[in-house]
């Protein structure tokens, strides 16, 4: 043997290796009911810039998202967190935020301490953590109301929150503010941009042209199925390469 | 036949005095009751939330049989207890026939299909709303159970708290397993039955105001638990 298996050359170079980054899809593909939903998508997400998925709806923007955290399978194609197909306890590393938030029925707080206890986090740091959490999003004051009496733009913030409490490497989100009105659209945003610039890498899903300019520093454009285009974010939204993309930021309709 | 008006008021006298028989009585049907759906509750639950996560061939059929059993008639089930516990059968080496024991286990296979049947409902419901969100946790398929049982916690105390109505009401099966022994397996059910064929329609009115007491004490509990503003969204 010329090389020694645990020292890959390809790998030596300088690239972050945590627990789930980089996360790569390659040739994903999904099919549904003779449908094709997701076609040969490629993929990568290391630390860096905050990635924007985007595209019209139905795109498969939501599978391609749950794909990647390990949540459903593909039929076609791999998903792997730092080279390794996904696994339970790697997962911890990794936050994930809804369209709809899925909040427990107990209070803020203890919606908190359950991520915090599930990912593993020692209990002599829940309290801290749980405080400067829900101080982040402004939260605090209702730490012992019950979490599902709480607005709409409450309850994602409380999910954003929950999401990274445990300090998790890589953030999921999809179309995390779809449902909320601008302030509260605001306020998430910018927790989002604090958690981006603290080192936290994220992937995040939006069919809103003016959202991802303001948060993409990378934009993936799909649709229907296809990455039709991956980009830095100036280059994407200055001179969009492929066509599906430039007619969504002129706001042509897609056919 | 006694005089209508005079055993209401012996009826209240002896709730007044808190007559020792009917305490006694009393007592012991809570004890029996209580005990039932408690020890339904340590079969019921787990059951249930297992058949709520798992699939498995014949599964709809035994769901369609834990539905039906929830109307199972207790005479029915007082005779199939009767009969293990009876000296030739499968449990007679206990010795349990006619006693609180017996009336136990036939009130717990009463409740059980109850419990089993709202908790399968309630966990398949809740893993529907939360399944991916707590796998994005990391939390295992136990965790995941145990999570969706405190989340669906009102709706399964509802149904315990109908358990218990329906085992504190029954007649036909702790008759026919206890024996209705005075001092021994004389419950509250079993006495009325008793003393109105005696023609002691005051004892027998005692302990039917007591028995509506319970009704309807335990309905308030569940229009209670359904009810209260910070349930209402826990719900
Ligand atoms: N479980 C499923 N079974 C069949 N089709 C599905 C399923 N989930 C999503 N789809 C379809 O896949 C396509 C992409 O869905 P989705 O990823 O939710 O799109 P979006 O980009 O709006 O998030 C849609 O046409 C949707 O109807
Ligand atoms: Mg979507």
């Amino acid at each position: 043997m010329p090389f020694s298996p645990d020292i890959p050359p390809m790998t030596a170079r300088t690239e972050h290796r945590g627990e789930v980054l980089p996360l790569v899809a390659r040739a994903l593909g999904l099919w549904r009911d003779g449908r094709t939903l997701l076609d040969n998508v490629d993929l990568r997400v290391e630390v860096g810039p905050l990635t924007v998925i985007m595209g019209p709806n139905g795109a498969g923007k939501s599978l391609l998202l749950r794909l990647l955290a390990g949540l459903i399978a593909p039929d076609a194609g791999s998903v792997t967190w730092a080279g390794r197909a996904p696994d339970r306890v790697r997962i911890k590393r990794l936050g994930f935020v809804f369209q709809a938030p899925v909040l427990l029925r107990r209070s803020v707080a203890d919606n908190l301490r359950y991520a915090l206890r599930a990912a593993g986090i020692p209990k002599a740091e829940w309290h801290e953590r749980t405080a400067s959490a829900l101080a982040e999003v402004g939260l605090d004051r209702l730490a012992d109301a019950p979490a599902r009496v709480l607005s709409g733009g409450e309850q994602q913030k409380l999910a954003l929150a929950r999401a990274l409490a445990p300090g998790p490497e890589v953030l999921l989100m999809d179309e995390p503010t779809a449902n909320l009105d601008p302030t509260a659209t605001a306020a998430i945003e910018d927790r989002v941009g604090r958690a981006r610039d603290a080192g936290t890498t994220i992937v995040f899903v939006t069919h809103d042209l003016g959202q991802a300019k303001r948060l993409a520093g990378r934009v993936v454009f799909l649709h229907r199925g296809r990455v039709t285009e991956d980009a830095p974010a100036a280059r994407f939204f200055d001179a969009p390469a492929s066509e599906p993309a430039a007619a969504f930021i002129e706001g042509r309709l897609l056919p | 036949m006694q005089d209508l008006s005079g055993a209401f008021a012996e009826a209240f006298r002896l709730l007044l005095d808190l007559d020792a028989d009917l305490m006694e009585i009393v007592g012991l049907s809570l004890r029996v009751s209580l005990t039932a759906v408690v020890a339904a509750a340590l079969i019921a639950l787990p059951l249930g939330a297992a058949l709520a996560v798992t699939r498995f061939p014949g599964r709809g059929a035994v769901l369609v049989t834990l539905n039906a059993l929830m109307g199972l008639p207790p005479v029915v089930v007082g005779l199939v207890v009767y009969l293990a516990l009876s000296r030739a059968g499968p449990l007679g080496p206990l010795g349990l026939l006619y006693t609180p024991e017996a009336m136990i286990l036939a009130q717990m296979l009463l409740v059980i299909p109850i419990v089993a049947a709202v908790t399968r409902q309630t966990v398949e419901d809740l893993r529907a709303e939360y399944d991916e969100q707590l796998r994005v946790f990391g939390v295992g398929p136990m965790g995941m159970v145990a999570t969706l049982l405190w989340e669906g916690r009102f709706s399964l105390l509802t149904a315990l708290l109908a358990g218990f109505g329906r085992a504190v009401a029954e007649v036909g099966a702790v008759i026919i397993v206890g024996g209705n022994i005075n001092h021994v397996t004389r419950v509250m059910t079993t006495a009325i039955a008793l003393e109105t064929s005696k023609g002691n329609l005051a004892l027998a009115l005692g302990l039917g105001i007591i028995l509506l007491l319970i009704a309807v004490a335990v309905n308030a509990a569940v229009m209670t638990v359904r009810r209260t503003p910070r349930h209402a969204v826990l719900a």
